[in-house]
């Protein structure tokens, strides 16, 4: 049974030397309850009272991290089943299948060409997580010649998807100081690919359709030693997909089933599948193929999804200058939620008009929701220009909503006495026609 | 060792609300839309089967919309000219449902008149069998002008009438329940807003299973973290028993994802965005399925290719 802060605090030493990074020790144990640090953070524990805290201070979702060369991935020690509980932690690794089948000059090409995949997301750089090196050709030593290319094209981490053991081992060779994830484990191969990620310190992925069967092959596994498990549950379907997820991490939660408290693996073959592999659950997504048009909506999606829900993303309320502007140009006012700020920068950016950009205190919501809520009303636009000095600035008093909130305008004229007030477009696409237009 | 899979057992479940009526029930449609009715989670076959399918509507508008992504009006063609025409390629895409959006304006550039408004609903009517939701233009006054037209019109229809939000409601669900029809409550992303337009609306008298709300979303990566998460707060308070959330579900991940840049522009951005119109189908694909997990009932929906992938996706969801 897990144990409770109070219960882990009589174990620990109690000397509140900070070490572990908390500053006490009460503090520390009540983090370990709540399953969001590890014991090993605790240098003066006693081995007596480790084996006593084993059971409590494991996360319920081991958290397994592959390494290459300074790059990682890390997935699990997650602790709740909806984000809106707390939030999502580890946003899931997305991985592009690359086939052995293919020439080595095509298998490089196609890495350094998925390498240079880069989107800035509301100054947030998106990139591809590693590469799945798949096990197509049915010769080893092709294989490995595969694993060497791709390694030479990236310094990310890698999963080799290969259930025969000595070709898995013959790939693994090439490789130096990392961790992979190697897939899969069954029970037919179970014992010889348990000894290859023992020898090799790799991660294990281990398959079957059913929860009776997943949770016997991983105490076999643990049985041999190997700890750093990730589940592939086999689904056909997506309702099974999302059944068998779902299970798993509820028993994992709230359960602390410790057979089934590992990351998940998913392999989806559909943009619908990805998506709901990202909503339920997955650890690790292997895409078939490298799509920018499909990766960014994902990588966008995964974001959104593992934002915490208790911190919305906000920029620092002020006076931004776009394209230099002058006294003469205009003011946009907008929030400071930062998916409404980098729209309306963006396009402001993109019209190559100078303007400046009002960024008024509206408690990290958008347009629609900071009004509907009060957070973005005459009164606070008001407060926004004189605060900034933004009267100072400019020597033509002008300044443009956004069409969402049109019904401000008589207001704001009675609170900004000698200011002109423009309604602008609704939505910020529409910026840069409505600044050439009617500014 | 066998796995005893922890199971939830909910004190309630959500109303199922029926869109559109037979000939036999006073109306003309050849087909009724049940939606809603869940015991369970969508999709959690191992609690409680869903008893009926999550349904995929489709947004066709009175006139050509000239402002909307070429990317749509290309997939499309010739039959956004024409509404009835457009009914019928909607429905031939695999539309469970019409949602008809009356523009503010007609083709002479003066405002929609209600007798229009009537005429072109009536020509929509009589193209498909389908059931029909009819929304304003988004301005309250000539919403309720055009609405109550509507209503009366088509008396017994039980047409979807929308938008009512806390604002302006009071006209849409009065017409609505003289003339039997049923509403589509909206309000911005928060659980306590939508009760409370739920209250508002039943205090009119008006039977609750006449009601479908739509808490808003925001598209996928203009804050559909927010939706998603209002949508999974409502769902599990409906399945813990609170009446004033359970309602089924609209939302419009066609009309949030279309209007972002992503999908709408096609020139003049990054590389790594990739192929325009296969990113703008996967923006609206993935906003509809990260809403449809989040326990949608109905999601509107723009592009062909997007409404036969989410079928797709919903056939395979209740395929457990």
């Amino acid at each position: 049974m897990a144990l409770s802060g109070i219960q882990i605090y009589k174990l620990l030493p109690q000397t509140n030397c900070k070490e572990c990074g908390f500053p006490t020790c009460l503090a520390f144990a009540m983090k370990l309850a709540a399953k969001q640090v590890e014991l090993a953070s605790c240098p003066y524990v006693s081995e007596e009272s480790k084996a006593q805290l084993a059971e409590s201070a494991a996360p319920p979702i081991r958290l397994i991290t592959l390494k290459a060369d300074g790059n990682e991935v890390k997935a699990g020690n997650e602790v709740v089943l909806f984000r809106h509980e707390k939030t999502f932690y580890n946003r899931p690794g997305i991985f592009i299948t690359v086939s052995d089948d293919l020439a080595i000059d095509d298998i490089k090409k196609q890495v350094v060409e998925a390498e240079k995949f880069a989107i800035n997301y509301v100054g947030i750089n998106l990139a591809i997580d590693g590469y799945a090196v798949q096990y197509q050709s049915g010769d080893a030593g092709k294989y490995a010649q595969a694993i060497q290319a791709v390694r030479e094209a990236t310094k990310k981490p890698l999963i080799l998807v290969c259930a025969e053991a000595k070709a898995a081992a013959q790939g693994l060779s090439v490789l130096g100081d990392e961790t992979p994830l190697l897939v899969a484990a069954d029970t037919t191969n179970w014992e010889a690919m348990a000894d290859l990620a023992k020898e090799k310190g790799a991660a294990l992925a281990v398959t079957a359709d059913s929860l009776d069967a997943l949770s016997e092959l991983t105490e076999k596994i643990k049985g041999k030693g190997v700890e750093d498990l990730v589940l592939y549950p086999q689904a056909d379907t997506l309702g099974k997909a999302l059944v068998l997820n779902t299970q798993i991490r509820r028993l994992a939660i709230k359960k602390n089933f410790r057979s089934l408290g590992y990351p998940l693996i998913a392999f989806p073959q559909t943009p619908a599948a990805a998506a709901q592999a990202i909503t339920k659950y997955a650890g690790f997504v292997v895409l078939k193929e490298f799509k920018p048009e499909l990766l960014y909506p994902l990588l966008v999606l995964r974001q959104n999804i593992y934002t915490d829900p208790q911190k919305p993303i906000q920029v620092q309320p002020g006076l931004y200058e776009i394209n230099a502007p002058k006294p003469t140009d205009p003011v946009l006012v907008t929030t400071n939620f930062s998916i409404t700020y980098f729209s309306v920068a963006n396009e402001v950016e993109g019209s190559g008009l100078p303007a400046w950009l009002l960024v008024a205190d509206a408690e990290g919501m958008s347009v629609l929701t900071a009004w509907a809520a009060g957070k973005f009303d005459a009164e606070r636009i008001a407060k926004a220009v004189k605060s900034f000095g933004v009267a100072e600035k400019v020597s033509r008093k002008r300044l443009v909503i956004p069409g969402h909130v049109a019904v401000l305008s008589g207001e704001l004229e009675e609170e900004l006495p000698g200011w002109e007030i423009r309604v602008g477009p609704r939505e910020a696409v529409d910026i840069p026609s409505f600044m050439k237009m009617a500014l | 060792m066998p796995v005893d899979v922890p199971k939830d057992t909910w004190a309630g479940s959500v109303r199922v609300v029926t869109i559109g009526a037979t000939p036999a029930e006073g109306g003309t449609r050849q087909k009724v839309l049940k939606v809603g009715g869940e015991k369970a989670l969508s999709y959690l076959s191992f609690e409680a089967e869903m008893p009926n399918r999550p349904a995929v509507a489709v947004e066709i508008r009175d006139r050509r919309p000239e402002d909307w992504s070429k990317v749509l009006l290309d997939a499309w063609g010739d039959v956004t000219r024409d509404p009835t025409a457009w009914a019928k390629a909607a429905e031939a895409a695999g539309a469970d449902m019409i949602v008809l959006m009356l523009s503010a304006t007609g083709e002479d550039g003066k405002t929609l008149t209600p007798e229009t408004a009537v005429k072109t609903v009536k020509a929509v009517l009589s193209a498909v069998g389908l059931p029909l939701a009819v929304y304003g233009p988004g301005q309250a006054e000539l919403d309720n002008e055009l609405l109550v037209a509507v209503a009366e019109a088509t008396k017994g229809e039980r047409l979807v009438l929308g938008i009512c939000e806390d604002k302006n409601y009071r006209t849409i669900v009065a017409t609505a329940m003289a003339n039997d029809h049923l509403v589509v409550a909206r309000t911005p992303m928060d659980v306590n807003l939508a009760k409370q337009l739920n209250i508002l609306i039943n205090d009119m008298g008006f039977p609750l299973d006449r009601v479908l709300m739509d808490p808003t979303t925001g598209a996928l990566g203009y804050g559909i973290e927010y939706g998603y998460s209002a949508m999974e707060r409502l769902r599990l308070a409906a399945l813990q028993g609170d009446a004033m959330t359970q309602l089924p579900m609209i939302v419009t991940p066609g009309f949030e994802a279309w209007k972002t840049k992503e999908a709408k522009v096609g020139e003049g951005v990054p590389e790594a965005w990739g192929n325009w119109e296969e990113r703008a189908i996967n923006w609206e694909v993935l906003t509809a399925m990260t809403l449809l997990e989040s326990c949608a009932d109905i999601v509107v929906l723009r592009h062909p290719e997007s409404i036969r992938q989410v079928k797709a996706a919903i056939n395979e969801l209740l395929a457990a």
